[in-house]
């Protein structure tokens, strides 16, 4: 796990009386003189949580190199996450969570909403998580879609709004739309569908992730796709539906349909490239750790569509003052490109995708966000070869991938049920 | 004052309370404050307090309960019958084949090396060597032992329990070769002089008097067994569960007054189950 704990020699605290002072100077305009800003924001410590998605000490190094101030990141576990997020509101400035977590946190009130106007690229942010809609005619997919837990009232909101109001819970920052992973070479034949899951012919050797609101959504997939039964809202089911739909996996299970059920990101990536498992639910960057080994692996678009998920950047209710600017800039900076194109390269989204494009060349721009042939090689930001000339991003185009997906991550009204069903599941 | 030193019943007290403290603070009021919580009430994001017995109705009630006590029983039993042959016979062989002292504690670091490392490091390097593609499956399919790679070997009971019992034998070995160490050698000799064999020395003598290490063994690999989540989670991929999963899951899913009214009952289902072991031999008395 990735822990980045490089610090100045100050410590946070011994700073923070420092800066008191300098802030009593600076009086209380939330924008001191610049040179004491200058000064000080050196010395600032960001305390970044999040799962290992977007927490790279790459981003800290160049926070460091761009502005000036240290960010220290934690990588957690999607529980592990809701978890801290929930109940230890003074062990981090910025939550870097995903937008179901931030349904169920949000109420808690240890985040605060963020002024809108203080975002430089906040028209840019994609349709998505403003208004729902990635293009005038997309219709908006089931589940807890961004923009419905996007915004709030006002600083102090704890209830959300569905207008954009100029108060965000969360900045946007990275999306994607996730499939089944396969391994190509061990299956042999073209999968289209999320039933393939519980093909028979993969027994055994198919997997599920032990996540319980991801899992339960692509549980529903596949019994959608088995033709089993239409939900009316997957990312809202009845204690009914919960039932029937972890009945037929636990079914599954019972007849040794999988290899293991995974919880991290490595696990996953384990599994898939020691050919313990040929098919499973699996995240885009998980595919690209595959391939870097130099086994093949696919990242198959489905015929039901996607199940996508969604990432932002939500600060400490208790960040105020010179911290408070700084976390302010380190959002601005976060949508300004660098870190965009960073996370594009690895086939994930960027909230505002045109300022990416600058810190991509053409040939990446044109494979991972236009689903155009690849000129030359495609190299992850790890220098790892994921692509040669000629071949295509599985799925397509942004568009194409983004506007297939069928349901977002998402938490439903009756969790605790599913919660405990999910834990049944897991012990039968 | 001088009275009040002299005193046989203070200076008693006073010498125990530093100990008591640390208990009172560190253990019992642990317990007690899970003990209250697991009475709480939980919605997805707080936990409210409250007096009632909904969590312990719902472990009650669920038959996933019944079955993941049964499981982590299981697991103890076996661990504890595979952890006690081994660690029985190796420290046998330290005690009385071992003829000089510094032979026996060089030996005996020797069996510790492995610990040197993570318990979890030690777990984990299982699943490589166990895989479908793994050094095991491989080896045996070169030799022409097996046609089709054994898929039982890892994400199943087999590996769980093969982990248990790598992780755990050192509890049962280390005890049991000090109650060794300690038998009067002319207890042996004058068996053998009144003409018992060596499977009748081994089990008249050898056996009874090792009594109280084998219980001290037996308490640490249960309690160990019974309390653990992390390899009963990697080695069954995630697909059985013990008691110590069920409680970790409702904490990662921050349903903490259904995890502490877990923790209860295992707790007690431990302590149930020491009391019963603490019945066959008097440690204190042997000891």
């Amino acid at each position: 796990m990735t822990k980045f704990t490089s610090r100045t020699g100050l410590s946070r605290r011994t700073l923070l009386k420092g800066a008191a002072s300098t802030a009593i100077t600076a009086g209380a305009t939330t924008l001191g003189a610049p040179m004491l800003w200058a000064q000080n924001i050196k010395d600032i410590t960001i305390r970044q949580f999040g799962t290992g998605v977007s927490n790279l000490n790459e981003v800290a190094t160049q926070v460091k190199e761009d502005l000036g101030f240290t960010l220290e990141m934690t990588a957690l576990d999607t529980d592990s996450v809701t978890q801290r997020a929930a109940t230890q509101p003074n062990s981090f400035d910025i939550a870097d969570i995903e937008y179901f977590i931030c349904k169920k946190v949000w109420a808690a009130g240890n985040l605060q909403a963020m002024d809108t106007s203080k975002l430089a690229n906040y028209d840019k942010i994609v349709g998505i998580f403003r208004d729902g809609k990635l293009t005038p005619e997309s219709t908006i997919a089931q589940g807890t879609a961004p923009h419905t837990v996007g915004f709030t009232s006002g600083q102090n909101g704890t209830d959300f709004v569905q207008e954009e109001s100029g108060w965000m819970t969360l900045i946007p920052t990275i999306y994607n739309a996730d499939t089944l992973g396969i391994r190509p070479d061990l299956i042999g034949r073209p999968i289209n569908n999320w039933s393939e899951l519980l093909n028979p012919e993969f027994k055994g050797k198919a997997s599920i992730l032990d996540i319980s609101s991801i899992g339960i959504m692509d549980m529903a997939m596949v019994v959608e796709s088995m033709g089993e039964y239409t939900y009316p809202d997957k990312g809202n089911m009845t204690k009914e539906e919960i039932d029937m739909t972890i009945g037929i996996f636990t079914e599954a299970k019972n007849n040794g349909q999988f290899r293991a059920f995974w919880k991290s990101f490595d696990e996953s990536v384990n599994l898939m490239a020691s050919g313990e498992v040929v098919i499973q639910s699996m995240w885009s960057p998980a595919i690209t750790a595959v391939k870097s080994q130099g086994i093949p692996c696919v990242y198959q678009p489905l015929k039901e569509g996607y199940r996508s998920w969604g990432g932002g950047l939500g600060i400490s209710a208790a960040l105020s003052g010179i911290e408070l600017d700084a976390a302010y800039e380190y959002i601005n900076w976060y949508l300004s490109g660098w870190v965009g194109g960073f996370l594009m390269k690895q086939g994930y989204y960027s909230a505002v995708p045109e300022t990416s494009k600058a810190f991509m060349s053409e040939n990446e721009w044109g494979f991972w966000f236009e689903g155009k042939e690849a000129t030359g090689d495609i190299a992850s930001p790890f220098g790892d070869k994921l692509a040669g000339a000629g071949e295509v991003r599985d799925g397509g185009s942004f568009n194409d991938r983004m506007g297939a997906v069928a349901c977002w991550n998402s938490v439903m009204d009756e969790n605790q049920y599913m919660v405990r069903k999910w834990n049944e599941f897991i012990a039968a | 004052m001088k009275k009040l030193l002299e005193n046989r019943n203070l200076s008693g007290w006073l010498m125990v309370s530093p100990l008591a403290v640390v208990l009172l603070v560190f253990l019992l009021m642990p317990i007690i404050l899970i003990v209250i919580v697991s009475f709480w009430r939980a919605t997805e994001f707080s936990i409210i307090p409250a007096f009632e017995f909904d969590n312990y109705e719902f472990l009650f009630g669920s038959s996933v309960t019944y079955k993941v006590f049964y499981n982590t029983f299981k697991y103890a039993l076996i661990t504890w019958a595979f952890t006690l042959v081994i660690g029985f016979t190796v420290a046998y062989y330290l005690a009385f084949h071992i003829r000089s002292l510094t032979w026996q504690v060089a030996l005996f670091l020797v069996c510790t090396i492995p610990f040197l490392t993570s318990n979890i490091i030690r777990m984990i390097s299982w699943i490589p060597f166990l895989g479908r593609n793994g050094i095991a499956n491989t080896t045996l399919m070169s030799w022409g032992v097996i046609d089709e790679p054994l898929e039982w070997l890892l994400f199943s009971d087999f590996s769980v329990i093969l982990a248990f019992v790598h992780l755990y034998t050192l509890f049962m070995v280390v005890p049991i070769f000090n109650t060794m160490m300690r038998i009067d050698k002319s207890l042996i000799e004058a068996a053998r002089d009144a003409g018992a064999n060596g499977a009748q020395i081994l089990w008249n003598v050898i056996i009874p008097l090792t009594k109280p290490g084998i219980m001290i063994g037996t308490i640490f690999v249960v309690t160990l067994v019974m309390g653990d989540f992390i390899t009963v989670r990697f080695m069954s991929g995630s697909q059985s569960a013990n008691v110590g999963r069920l409680i970790s899951n409702d904490i990662a899913l921050l349903q903490y007054p259904s995890a502490s009214a877990t923790a209860i009952v295992l707790l007690a289902s431990v302590l149930i189950t020491i009391g019963i072991l603490l019945r066959f031999v008097d440690i204190r008395k042997e000891l």
